[in-house]
């Protein structure tokens, strides 16, 4: 442990709010290490899982909220079927996304809520993914328009991409969906 | 004829073409008549899931409460789909406040590899005259949604699951014993840290050679696409090497005599054809 870390929040008030969005009881961990030692990208985390899960009883919010490592937790679910005591960490991943999004701080992986951002204004644009539309306005926003190019060109030759964007009727659904979403979020 | 709803989802109608062709193919083989749901739309994937708990529930409702029209199992190939709208049906239970209307409907949900495996559709293609994949040896690749959570997937053998395995074996194909069966390839992470991905895929395809498969089969379109197409640089023993990653629809097609096989095939990115030639399959 190092000492040097900021001193456990007596009244922590993060760790009530992951539970309250989350419903899952992280207290019941006694640090076996069983998520982490299963999870397929932990090579690619800062802070492993078990860790968060230490961290959010420590009260560290900025700390939790700002990591790579709920960004780049794939939601395999491993984590959480393997927990000796239940704790649906996948679930609690997905809050502490939905709770950094909402925090205004800085994305621990900046590029992968970019994505989430641009798949989900596809959705509402169109209804459906279309992949080629997709792509390009993911890559609008990186700016990385190599990355993968001869491959795209591969697919595109086997018919796998398509050109146009289907015809789609399901619009005011949808836009009801996303005023919701885009109202509870203060957007 | 068997009446069910048909929810594609994004993929098969673009990069997972020939799951939707062998799916729709296969399907009419068994006489099971597909009713595509109209005016779909997206589930919300990954993406809505890791941002807002309301929406990832709202969007794969909106297309339950028009399957909930009709008196039909909806079947759906897409594992990542299945697994949405299987967690949106329970989420929408307990948090109606997540729904601009409520859904009531009661729809049941079919993955399309569980779907294939029930017992009157084993029975209906242990009656068909087949043409055995004899001397095919796969290694049946089921990924994380195809079996966890359990509590969703209703999967019992959620770390070894073997359904897969012995849907390839009554169509004459080895299906051989590896440790990779349900580890994750990281999915659409591709998109952003293609890296993960890149290893995480080579690493289950050379267990998979290592375990003596000729081939992966998946059923899966995040699985196939990561697997088909990130084996630049892929070597064993010091050589390069590539191995083809087919649906288990493709394998059902082929082994029933589908006339579209060679077609649904031509679309992948790693051959599967030189291979089926050598083993004088197809």
């Amino acid at each position: 442990m190092n000492l040097n870390e900021a001193p456990i929040e007596k009244n922590n008030p993060f760790i009530e709010e992951v539970i309250k969005v989350s419903n899952v009881n992280i207290q019941a961990c006694y640090q076996c290490q069983k998520c982490s030692a299963g999870c397929p990208v932990v090579f690619a985390m800062d802070i492993m899982p078990n860790q968060i899960v230490r961290q959010i009883q420590y009260g560290r919010r900025e700390k939790v909220l700002t990591s790579k490592t709920i960004w780049i937790c794939a939601s395999c679910h491993t984590c959480s079927v393997r927990c000796p005591n239940d704790i649906d960490i996948a679930k609690v991943m997905d809050s502490l996304r939905h709770l950094a999004l909402k925090s205004g701080l800085k994305a621990g992986e900046g590029e992968i809520p970019v994505f989430h951002s641009v798949f989900l204004d596809s959705i509402k644009a169109s209804g459906r993914i279309h992949e080629l539309s997709l792509i390009l306005r993911f890559k609008l926003k990186t700016r990385d328009f190599l990355k993968d190019a001869a491959l795209g060109w591969e697919m595109f030759r086997r018919g796998k991409i398509k050109i146009l964007p289907q015809s789609f009727t399901g619009g005011r659904d949808i836009k009801e969906i996303f005023r919701a979403y885009e109202k509870g979020r203060g957007i | 004829m068997k009446d069910v709803t048909y929810y594609p989802g994004c993929s098969l109608h673009g990069t997972a073409r020939e799951y939707d062709e062998s799916f729709r193919g296969v399907s009419e083989l068994l006489g099971v008549n597909l009713h595509e749901l109209e005016d779909w739309t997206c589930c919300g994937s990954t993406s809505a899931h890791c941002t807002d708990e309301a929406l990832a529930v709202a969007l794969p409702v909106r297309n339950l409460t028009i399957a909930a029209k009709y008196d039909r199992e909806m079947v759906i190939p897409c594992v990542a789909c299945y697994s949405r709208f299987k967690a949106a049906a329970e989420e929408a239970k307990e948090h109606p406040e997540y729904l601009l209307s409520p859904y009531e409907g009661k729809v049941s949900l079919r993955y399309a590899l569980d779907f294939f495996c029930d017992k009157p559709i084993i029975e209906d293609i242990k009656s068909k005259k087949i043409k055995p994949l004899s001397g095919l040896k796969v290694a049946c690749y089921y990924g994380c949604l195809a079996v966890r959570p359990p509590k969703l997937t209703g999967v019992k053998l959620y770390e070894n699951p073997d359904h897969m395995d012995r849907l390839m074996e009554l169509l004459g194909a080895e299906a051989v014993d590896w440790s990779y069966k349900t580890d994750c390839c990281g999915a659409s992470l591709v998109m952003t840290r293609t890296d993960i991905v890149t290893s995480l895929s080579q690493k289950i395809l050379a267990m998979a050679m290592e375990a003596g498969a000729d081939c992966i089969v998946t059923g899966c379109t995040m699985c196939h696409a990561n697997l088909d197409t990130r084996q630049a640089g892929l070597t064993a023993e010091g050589e390069k090497r590539e191995m083809p990653v087919f649906y288990f629809t493709e394998l059902m097609g082929l082994s029933m005599g589908h006339k579209d096989v060679k077609k649904w095939l031509s679309r992948h990115v790693t051959d599967p054809i030189k291979l089926l030639s050598n083993k004088i399959l197809i």
